[in-house]
């Protein structure tokens, strides 16, 4: 890590910044919503939710719950003067389910009592009578049902079945990719409180203050300068907060406008994974044609996903597991059909990859096969497959259409296996798989390319304000959210360095949508990039104005003054900043200003899904060794190395910290987190007692993580990259070493499902009867 | 006049009445002293946001207080009563005060151990219960022992290892550790106090001293809800929205908290703590260890008690299997009558056991390693650390003088309704000689004796196939221990 001025107390971009608020973290002086003191005459709310899957309510008998000890109110879709959605795309997301139920646990009513005890007990005490309606269950049976929440997509270049027609070897195959809670630490919560003149403010843990405040106003007959949505932080995000806080906003307001009190909803766990969408599980269908050295002539994918009861963002979740279904590889012929299956479960949504993540392991999946069938190292077969380096060439055009201008996986990649050894561990795993019929070990290297911006163009707007107080103190304003991935961090040291000053001598705001308005969710890994250059334009503009003033002073051009250290001097001439502002605030100089940036170059047509939907692509690489016990399928991730680019760090610790969190949390999705329904589509693995996400002990014992020396080749935020999302995919290399250790027993291509639980290594393995057969 | 509940808080006795004996912890610190430090991220005690300390006399601890983690969202208020308890808003000064972070805290912000810092109040409480438990040795731990001491802590952001250096790193800082006098004075006093009889709005909670006042007590009143370590009843509360009635609470009872290590047993009163009770097992029965180590997690195993485990008597409960495999014995007690049974014979179906309506667990008999025994604890679940098994297995093997097998005790749980012995797999295995054959025979003898259920820990047809495997992976194991295996036969650990 680079350290310019490590005894310096001004902390610099590049500099391992502590989290802006890790001294209140530590110390449980950092607030989150629950913690806010409430107001007088707070009431608390819970949801009441629906016992079957599919069904129509034939009669709602809510006398039991009104009558219960604390209950103020019982609320139902009746109730809602405006409109009855929270959906973020489609309006087929109802607040409150009204006659229809789409899925069980679905929210039919709102209680509201004195405590939040009283509330959730009351919630339970509903006597509803249904007309069960036949339910679809996942993917595979919306698709042969032809039950769909938006209509099929096919991407598609080139003749992908000519292509196979004529290729040497052909495969096809079927594999099954689970879906993810999210499990962000703090559950859904939104706190509403009536004002004066018709407004209402909402404090909620959302990724998404503007969408927050657009629906609560939809729901009210409201329009937006009505509504304020606020967010200091967030206890996790990971994208479970963009669109489905808007249902828990909603209902809290909801109930505030009702009985002019404020109102807390807060989700108890169970609740929070019963009524939440999670990652959309895919049903991974491939037909790939290659030739001898396992180069990919022809390839056809059928995506088929779980999207839940509505549409919520799976259009754009789903184009983006097409955008990335060639990941590093040039893919001459492609056909991909993506199908977006309605199913009587929750609204499957955003999550850390947003579609992406699918898409990739499609194609590593398929190259995994490749490398099996014709016993190659499958390194070598993904080598040979990557796009080319030169952004003019015949092998750097994307399905898409767009050309990759910045690929650095071929180098990073080579460095990667030089530096952790790639070969010979692989040499040596195979020796000791000779000798060991118990436990195998495996090992695989992968890859990963991710295209950075939201898909939607419009989206790649941020605003913000700066305020410099006269004592030289600075206040910024963004429209991003700080959910943990250190946001807030980056950006008080991109307004620290315009100003040269100390970090500490830069505060920020929280998210609110009446300091920047129409913001965008703070998604797609974008938050610095965009909120970033706003802040940046929005300071220099200060800092030029100061310039401005304090430069001619001294007889010096504008342009000449030096802001650095915390003073700022002119010819000579040195005064501490905080003197400098005191004299322009005297001498009427505006010390602050707004910020807006626009994403350049980015273009994409939605109907024929070509163009340049990304501004630009984030690389990296994993390599895992794993060992497994083929006794009970039980799994050891050995080690793991990694190498990720994030062009030029603006605080590499923090970089480092998404990276290996986003790790972890990927690995838990290959491998721990099961999501489990009973027949009748209850959600069984609705709290962590049986929703496994990973434990310090899973942590790998050898977890070596470095930062690619790379600069970004357009002109980003100090050139850094998006960090948020592309490390969640750097653990294809735990599923895939897995599947190598499979494969030592088994040889072949055995089949491998994801999560790669012990249960699926078994069945892997042939020690258990394969899916849907016969038990 | 009934006295209120007394426990030391923010340096100094802390009376609290006039709340509900189901009243969490968690729940009086955020809403009712408005301490918001602790949060609540799953109200079950499996992700540990909540995790406070605890601090209960202990002659052999340092200063004579010994300091331990528990989730606070599944301990009622009134247990607290002659304890200690610490938040996370105890560690560094008050907000704008000079006072520095504690070295956990410091640690944490050096290392960039919190991200978004919802979990990280918990995380430091069970960093700084290890940091004291630490204070004689000053050794500071390594990444294995952290790893145990943040079983029960999860955390979504960071994949843990900036945390697990912040817990080595907090070490290098000047040694700064709590005064524990004052604290064993005050519980010392409150030690004293009559036993603690608290009632509100009709609802009893009674935590008698002594044992004597216990049974009294449990035989007077034959419904009331008997109360240990909280770790499964808690849930009933916040989970299920059960009105438990009157509660007697065993905790409070300090000759329940025994372990008598005699000739032939090992006798462990019912109010041990897992972590006391696994200690003195696994002393015993190095055998033991995986259990001790994964069962549950730290600040579970810190308040949850061995007898509760065995008296909640689920099917999925990890201590029965090996508790039964190695004969131990349940003692029982009514009033000041006791009488004991083969814990085997204690489980009579589902959820349903042989105490009786005024009868409490008073002690399991623990029987010591005779000679020619051979024992085996296994645990197989989705994620290492707390989790509960899809199967849990346990062997004993008495070898007699021949080399046979004398006697075989197998039981599991995760594979039938209560946990149970597998009587024609033991039987496959009894007089036989211990070879590849007869483990063969015996596996396929164990798919007569269970038919386990399908859910989300695992399906019918995987654990029925783990079963089989686990004793096959015994038997490597001991042809592992004679050299007649050259591989791994067990993942690193």
């Amino acid at each position: 890590m680079k350290h310019e001025h490590p005894s310096s107390p001004i902390n610099k971009v590049g500099d391992d910044v502590p989290h802006e608020s890790a001294p209140l973290h530590v110390s449980g002086r950092a607030t989150y919503i629950d913690d806010l003191p409430e107001p007088a005459g707070t009431l608390h709310a819970a949801f009441g939710l629906a016992t079957v899957a599919h069904g129509r309510i034939r009669k709602l008998d809510l006398d039991d719950v009104r009558h219960a000890p604390g209950v103020v109110a019982v609320l139902t879709a009746a109730d809602i003067p405006g409109e009855n959605n929270c959906g973020p795309v489609l309006h087929d997301d109802p607040i409150l389910a009204d006659e229809l139920v789409q899925f069980y646990n679905q929210p039919i009513f709102i209680v509201v009592a004195r405590s939040h005890d009283a509330a959730r007990r009351a919630a339970r005490m509903a006597k509803v009578d249904y007309d069960v309606l036949p339910m679809i269950r996942d993917a595979a049976e919306a698709a042969s049902a032809g039950n769909f929440v938006l209509p099929p997509v096919n991407v598609a270049r080139g003749d992908a079945d000519a292509a196979l027609a004529r290729a040497p070897h052909r495969l096809r195959g079927n594999v099954l990719l689970g879906g993810q809670e999210h499990f962000y630490l703090e559950g859904q919560i939104a706190c509403a409180q009536l004002r004066e003149d018709d407004t209402m403010h909402v404090h909620t843990s959302t990724q998404h203050p503007t969408e927050m405040q657009q629906v609560v106003a939809h729901m009210l007959g409201w329009r937006q300068h009505q509504v304020t949505a606020e967010c200091r932080r967030m206890g996790g995000g990971f994208g479970g907060k963009e669109s489905q806080s808007a249902q828990i906003a909603c209902a809290a307001a909801l109930a505030a406008w009702k009985l002019q009190r404020p109102v807390k909803l807060r989700l108890d766990r169970d609740d929070d994974m019963a009524i939440t969408g999670k990652r959309h599980d895919f049903d991974i269908g491939y037909e790939v044609g290659f030739d001898d050295d396992g180069m990919i002539l022809g390839v056809k994918f059928d995506l088929a996903s779980r999207c839940g009861f509505s549409a919520d963002l799976s259009g754009p979740v789903n184009d983006r597991a097409i955008f990335h279904a060639d990941n590093c590889y040039y893919l001459d012929a492609i056909a991909v059909k993506s199908l977006r299956g309605k199913t009587n479960t929750v609204s499957n949504t955003a999550f850390r990859g947003f579609g992406g993540p699918q898409g990739m392991f499609a194609i590593e999946y398929v190259i995994d096969d490749i490398a099996r069938t014709l016993d190659l190292d499958p390194l070598l077969v993904r080598q040979r497959n990557f796009y080319g380096t030169d952004p003019t060439g015949p092998r750097n055009l994307t399905h898409y259409g767009m050309a990759i201008e910045d690929n650095v996986a071929p180098a990073l990649v080579a460095q990667l296996a030089r530096d952790c050894d790639y070969e010979a561990r692989r040499a040596a795993i195979a020796q000791f798989n000779e000798k060991s019929p118990v436990v195998k070990r495996g090992i695989a290297l992968t890859p990963l390319k991710f295209g950075i911006s939201f898909t939607a163009t419009l989206f790649n707007q941020a605003g913000a304000l700066v305020h410099v107080y006269a004592d030289g103190t600075v206040m910024v304003s963004h429209g991003g959210t700080e959910m943990g991935q250190g946001l807030y961090t980056k950006i008080r040291q991109i307004a620290a360095h315009e100003f040269g000053l100390p970090v500490s001598d830069v505060r920020l705001t929280p998210t609110d949508t009446s300091r920047v308005p129409n913001t965008s969710a703070t998604a797609a890994s974008s938050g610095t990039d965009l909120n970033g250059k706003a802040v940046q334009q929005a300071a220099q503009a200060v800092r030029e104005r100061i310039a401005a003033f304090f430069g001619p002073l001294h007889n010096v051009a504008p342009q000449d003054v030096v802001f650095a250290d915390g003073m700022v001097t002119a010819d000579g001439v040195s005064l501490p900043f905080g003197e400098v502002t005191a004299q322009a605030y005297r001498a009427r100089i505006q010390l602050w200003d707004s910020g807006f940036y626009a994403t350049p170059k980015i273009h994409y047509d939605a109907k024929t899904m070509k163009g340049r939907p990304f501004f630009y692509f984030a690389y990296g690489a994993s390599v895992s060794e794993v060992a497994i016990d083929t006794l009970t399928g039980e799994t050891k991730v050995l080690r793991v190395d990694v190498l990720h680019d994030v062009g030029k760090s603006i605080n590499p610790a923090v970089d480092i910290g998404q990276i290996e969190g986003g790790f972890i949390q990927g690995m838990g999705w290959l491998t721990s987190e099961e999501l489990w329904w009973r027949p009748d589509g209850k959600l069984m693995t609705h709290a962590p007692s049986t929703y496994k996400i990973p434990a310090a002990s899973d942590c790998p014992p050898v977890f070596n993580v470095k930062l690619y020396d790379n600069s970004n080749v357009e002109d980003s935020i100090h050139r850094s990259k998006a960090v948020g999302e592309p490390p969640l995919m750097l653990p294809f290399s735990v599923f895939f070493a897995i599947r190598d250790a499979v494969a030592a027993r088994t040889g072949g291509c055995p089949r491998l499902d994801a999560p790669a639980t012990p249960e699926a290594i078994l069945r892997a393995l042939g020690e258990l009867p394969a899916l849907g057969a016969a038990a | 006049m009934q006295r209120p509940i007394q426990f030391w808080f923010r340096g100094r006795l802390q009376s609290v009445s006039e709340v509900s004996p189901t009243r969490t912890v968690l729940q009086w610190l955020r809403e009712d002293v408005h301490a918001t430090g602790s949060k609540e991220g799953c109200g079950e005690g499996d992700c540990g946001a909540c995790t406070v300390t605890l601090g209960e006399l202990d002659d052999t601890a340092p200063g004579g207080v010994r300091l331990r983690a528990v989730n606070s969202c599944i301990q009622f208020l009134p247990t607290l009563d002659g304890k200690a308890l610490f938040t996370v808003e105890d560690l560094a000064g008050p907000a704008g005060s000079p006072q520095k972070l504690h070295p956990v805290q410091q640690a944490m912000v050096d290392c960039h151990g919190s991200q978004c810092g919802f979990c990280t109040p918990g995380f430091v409480m069970s960093l700084w219960a290890d940091y004291e438990s630490r204070a004689n040795s000053g050794q500071c731990p390594t990444r294995d022992e952290i790893n145990d001491t943040l079983s029960g802590n999860l955390c979504r952001c960071t994949g843990y290892r900036p945390i697990v250096d912040a817990a080595q790193k907090a070490w290098d800082m000047a040694p700064t550790h709590i005064d524990r006098n004052p604290i064993r004075e005050v519980l010392e006093t409150l030690s004293h106090l009559p036993s603690l009889d608290y009632s509100h709005n009709g609802q009893r909670f009674q935590a008698p001293h002594a044992v004597s006042e216990l049974g009294a007590a449990i035989a007077a009143q034959p419904d009331a809800q008997l109360l240990s370590g909280s770790t499964d009843i808690g849930l009933w509360v916040t989970k299920h929205l059960k009105q438990l009635g009157n509660i007697i609470y065993l905790g409070a009872c300090t000759e329940l908290k025994q372990i008598d290590v005699h000739d032939d047993v090992l006798e462990i009163g019912a109010g041990v703590t897992l972590t006391d009770a696994f200690a003195a097992l696994v002393a015993d029965e190095p055998a033991w260890g995986e259990q001790a180590r994964r069962f549950a997690s730290t600040p579970v195993r810190n308040a949850g008690t061995l007898g509760g485990n065995v008296a909640n008597g689920s099917p999925i409960g990890d201590s029965m299997p090996g508790l039964i495999a190695l004969g131990t014995r349940i003692v029982l007690q009514h009033g000041a009558r006791i009488r004991e049974m083969p814990l085997d014979e204690f489980y009579l179906a589902y959820q349903k056991t042989a105490r009786e309506p005024g009868e409490f667990v008073r002690a399991l008999k623990v029987p010591r390693a005779p000679a020619g025994r051979i024992f085996r604890s296994y645990k197989v679940s989705k994620r290492q650390d707390q989790d509960i098994s899809a199967v849990s297995a346990a062997f004993a093997l008495f070898m007699d003088d021949a080399g046979r097998i004398g006697d075989a005790r197998v039981a599991f749980g995760g594979m039938a309704a209560t946990p149970k012995r597998a009587a024609a797999c033991e039987a496959a295995l009894r007089g036989q000689a211990w070879s590849e054959d007869t483990v063969r025979n015996a596996m396929a003898a164990l798919d007569g004796d269970y038919a386990p259920l399908s859910d989300m820990r695992a399906s019918s047809a995987y654990r029925s196939k783990v079963a089989r495997n686990l004793l096959w992976r015994m038997w490597l194991e001991t042809e592992s221990m004679r050299g007649a295996v050259q591989a791994d036969v067990r993942l690193p650990a």
